[in-house]
């Protein structure tokens, strides 16, 4: 089916609302993203369908995202005519028959209840109203979690079913192509994109509209554009949820791209980890074609445009741009010196326009709603929103979307409900390898691009770790230096001899040899790598170490000179060891344990054999007595 | 090495852009690793220099030059997965499993292959499901809030016997 005019998507809206609002057919909607499905969410959807079948029931199934909140998950939006949408959470295959029964019954005592939702803003086409009942259920936005959370990024992850294009066309999807494309010139939508003030999300926050601009006054042909997906942040999913939740907006985004500045030809990359992400934007890709979306003739006009896939194969540096683009061609992803930008010489040395996945979402709110209006979303020169991947200690996980200045403990303690297991939170890292830590008594610090370089951090693409007592902070530099020293291309000195040195002063530290003038070296080092490396990759890799070691100095020196790892972390400064009066000598841990080093008949306290214990603390986590403890090793 | 297979899959990828990694990536999800002569007929055909096509499978981690075991075993080594303790996750597994870290191949590449071949280990940078860890992938399914309790039960589903 071509859709050609507005008439014609207003059709295709107005016939398939009833999927979303159903008038008298319950539904039923599982949260499927990769997150829902590895704690069990498609067992949950199959019994549904099974059950479904045998029964003989009317009441619709499908597929939906992820809202963000993970730590419930699995997740299943229970949509009641009239009524609107129950969530459920936590919910396993065992509860299928009773929600079932529930539903035939016109009952409403469901179990697991976490919220309801009777309105939601899907942002492009306004608020849908789902039915006002359920009223003694919370409502989703009264949830801690959701509270202080503004969804314009998320505006229809959880709710709408990715692999449909009609529910995102009924939604007001590609709408906003449309306008794009007959209503507004390239200059206009570049104008457009000046007034909202977005800035990329990929992590430096460089302006969208001067990147466009750029690549829109090349005069060339051939011209390219590029969603990044590589997602290279270890700890961060933002990307990977927007995919697999609502890939018809980044493919829209795109194509309004393409058409500003003329270029015929759009690549996704993304990383190969990500292989849901990768199926639902091919499907995705496939019902554009199907509706003249997408491909010749686009909309009936004569704007050609193509999207292709390409998957990444485990490089970090190819989130990098010039390798990114290096990568597609077909070469080891290795950064060139820019300039030239990717804007004059990119993909195949033509002008390209690259962007972050979420950047590009936010294009098609940007033209719908006007510029003007996003910018009156976050704060002067940080408007609109940012998902964060809210995950480590934190007692709420999950997907975190807010405006852009909110400070940082409004996000840890209000949304997040602070650290999990009665701890205290000590530390969030953000921007990932390229980022740093921030200590708790700066979280009133607001998440916007300026404040976090400030602090020695970076925004980054919105990874948001938060660590506890029980994180050791050397650990983490170590853990980022021998992810970054990994991960480096190898090109340039600096990045490749660099990263390494410092990697082996922080060895010499954790295995109970530093020196105090250890940190003077590592400092100097640091800095070093930081001014002269090639590429965004060395230039950042010493964030991790320069910032822990300014706002934890004192616990490297507690490795130095006491020989203490505060945190029991590091395992040359700890041993395990059985208390004699807690042991009732029931043998599991000398069972478990992977080197055979604990001894002891049974009903008689064990022992472990120090000498030889490898430290990979499985008789703590089995030890049904509490009797195994972890404690600090007199001498290293 | 089956040229019939490797043909098709050649033909699939006419666009320049993305070709040469997807022709790679695809050869290895269907052979389970890129074997050296895989890799002289792919060169030949598709006329880029064998050079280039070597220097492509070694720099990215994703690709395999020794054949690998039926099940492979990933561990997220990720930040949310690392302080949730993924170190003790991977150090266990290679101890149930009797692999070593030392036996890393001659190519820098991590992976441990068991000595009946039904398992090979490595390491991973994050499935995006951060939200869940510490994560394990076997072959395609991931596994979240992993402990060191549960692994032997898990294994026991893929064949793994306790010694
Ligand atoms: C080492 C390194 C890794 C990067 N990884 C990513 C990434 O995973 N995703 C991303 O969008 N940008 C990443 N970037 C930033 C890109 O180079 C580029 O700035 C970005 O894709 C531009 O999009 P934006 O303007 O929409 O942010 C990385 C940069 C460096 C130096
Ligand atoms: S850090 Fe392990 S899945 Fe992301």
């Amino acid at each position: 089916m071509k859709i050609s005019s507005l008439k014609d998507l207003d059709a295709v809206k107005e016939s398939v609302l009833k999927k979303l609002v159903p008038l008298d057919t319950p539904s039923i909607r599982v949260g499927l993203a990769t997150c829902g499905i590895s704690v069990g969410g498609n067992l949950v959807y199959e019994e549904f369908k099974k059950q479904i079948k045998e029964k003989n029931l009317n009441i619709s199934l499908s597929k939906t995202g992820c809202i963000g909140f993970c730590k419930e998950e699995p997740l299943v939006n229970i949509t009641i005519p009239k009524r609107g949408i129950l969530i459920l959470h936590k919910i396993e295959p065992e509860d299928v028959n009773g929600i079932l029964e529930t539903i035939i019954n016109n009952k409403e005592n469901f179990d697991k209840v976490l919220c309801r939702i009777n309105t939601w803003d899907h942002i492009i086409n306004g608020i849908i109203d789902y039915g006002n009942g359920f009223k003694d259920i919370p409502l989703w936005n009264e949830l801690n979690f959701f509270k202080g959370q503004k969804k314009i990024v998320l505006r229809n992850a959880g709710i709408i079913n990715p692999e449909d294009i009609e529910e995102y066309i009924a939604v007001g999807g590609y709408k906003s192509l449309y306008k794009s494309l007959k209503e507004m010139s390239p200059q206009e939508i570049i104008n457009e994109i000046k007034d909202s003030g977005l800035r990329g999300r990929g992590g430096a926050g460089f302006p969208t509209s001067l990147k466009w601009e750029r690549a829109y006054t090349e005069k060339n042909s051939k011209k390219y554009v590029i969603c990044n997906a590589d997602e290279g942040d270890p700890g961060a999913y933002m990307n990977r949820n927007e995919m697999e939740s609502d890939p018809h907006s980044i493919i829209e985004g795109m194509i309004i791209g393409g058409y500003t500045i003329g270029a015929s030809e759009g690549v996704i990359y993304i990383r190969a980890e990500y292989p849901l992400a990768v199926e639902r934007l091919q499907k995705a890709i496939e019902e554009a074609k199907f509706y003249s979306l997408l491909g010749g003739n686009i909309l009936g006009s004569d704007f050609n445009f193509d999207i292709s896939i390409v998957k990444g194969a485990g490089a970090f540096v190819c989130g990098e741009e010039t390798a990114l683009i290096a990568s597609i061609e077909g070469k080891s992803g290795r950064p060139k010196p820019r300039p030239p930008y990717p804007a004059q010489k990119g993909l195949w040395n033509k002008p390209t326009n690259i962007n972050n996945v979420e950047t590009w979402t936010n294009i098609p709110v940007i033209i719908s709603k006007t510029g003007k209006w996003f910018s009156n979303i976050g704060t002067i020169n940080n408007t609109g929103t940012k998902v964060f991947s809210l995950v480590g200690k934190v007692n709420n996980v999950g997907l975190v979307e807010v405006e852009l200045g909110t400070p940082i403990e409004k996000i840890i303690y209000d949304i997040g409900q602070g650290a999990a297991d009665n701890k205290d939170v000590k530390a969030i890292q953000v921007g990932g390898p390229s980022g740093g830590c921030i200590p708790s008594n700066l979280f009133n610090t607001s998440v916007d691009y300026n404040s976090l370089t400030k602090l020695g951090a970076i925004m980054g693409s919105g990874g948001m770790v938060v660590m506890d007592q029980d994180t050791c902070m050397v650990d983490v530099s170590h853990f980022f230096l021998d992810f970054t020293m990994d991960e480096s291309c190898g090109k340039c000195v600096p990045c490749r001899k660099g990263l390494k040195t410092m990697f082996e002063i922080l060895e010499k530290i954790i295995s109970g040899n530093g020196e105090e003038q250890d940190l003077i070296i590592l400092e100097e080092l640091a800095n070093t790598v930081k001014k002269t490396s090639l590429c965004g990759l060395g230039q950042t890799a010493p964030n991790p170490i320069l910032t822990t070691l300014k706002y934890f100095k004192d616990e490297y020196q507690s490795h130095i000179s006491q020989k203490i790892c505060p945190a029991k972390i590091c395992k040359n400064f700890i041993e395990y060891t059985i208390d004699t009066n807690k042991c009732t000598g029931c043998t599991v841990c000398a069972k478990q344990c992977p080197v055979h080093v604990i001894d002891g008949s049974k009903n008689k306290p064990h022992f472990i054999n120090q000498q030889q214990c490898i430290k990979c603390g499985t008789c703590l986590a089995v030890c049904r007595f509490n009797a195994v403890s972890k404690i600090p090793k007199n001498k290293v | 090495m089956e040229t019939n297979l490797l043909d098709n899959i050649i033909l699939k990828y006419q666009n320049p852009s993305g070709k040469v990694l997807s022709i790679l990536e695809e050869v290895q999800e269907k052979q389970g690793y890129l074997s050296r002569e895989s890799l002289i007929y792919i060169s030949k055909n598709i006329k880029v220099p064998l050079t280039q096509i070597y220097s492509i499978a070694t720099f990215y981690s994703f690709f395999n030059l020794k054949p690998v075991g039926t099940n492979i075993i990933s561990v997220c080594m990720g930040t949310a997965c690392h302080v949730k303790g993924a170190a003790e996750i991977l150090n266990n597994l290679e101890y149930l499993l009797d692999v070593k870290e030392d036996e890393i191949t001659s190519d820098g590449k991590f992976l441990l292959t068991t000595q009946d071949k039904n398992f090979s280990l490595n390491v991973a940078r994050c499935f995006g499901c951060c939200s869940m860890a510490p994560v394990v992938r076997i072959n395609e399914k991931i596994y979240g809030h992993m402990t060191i309790n549960t692994l032997p039960k898990i294994l026991k589903e893929y064949g793994w016997i306790k010694k």
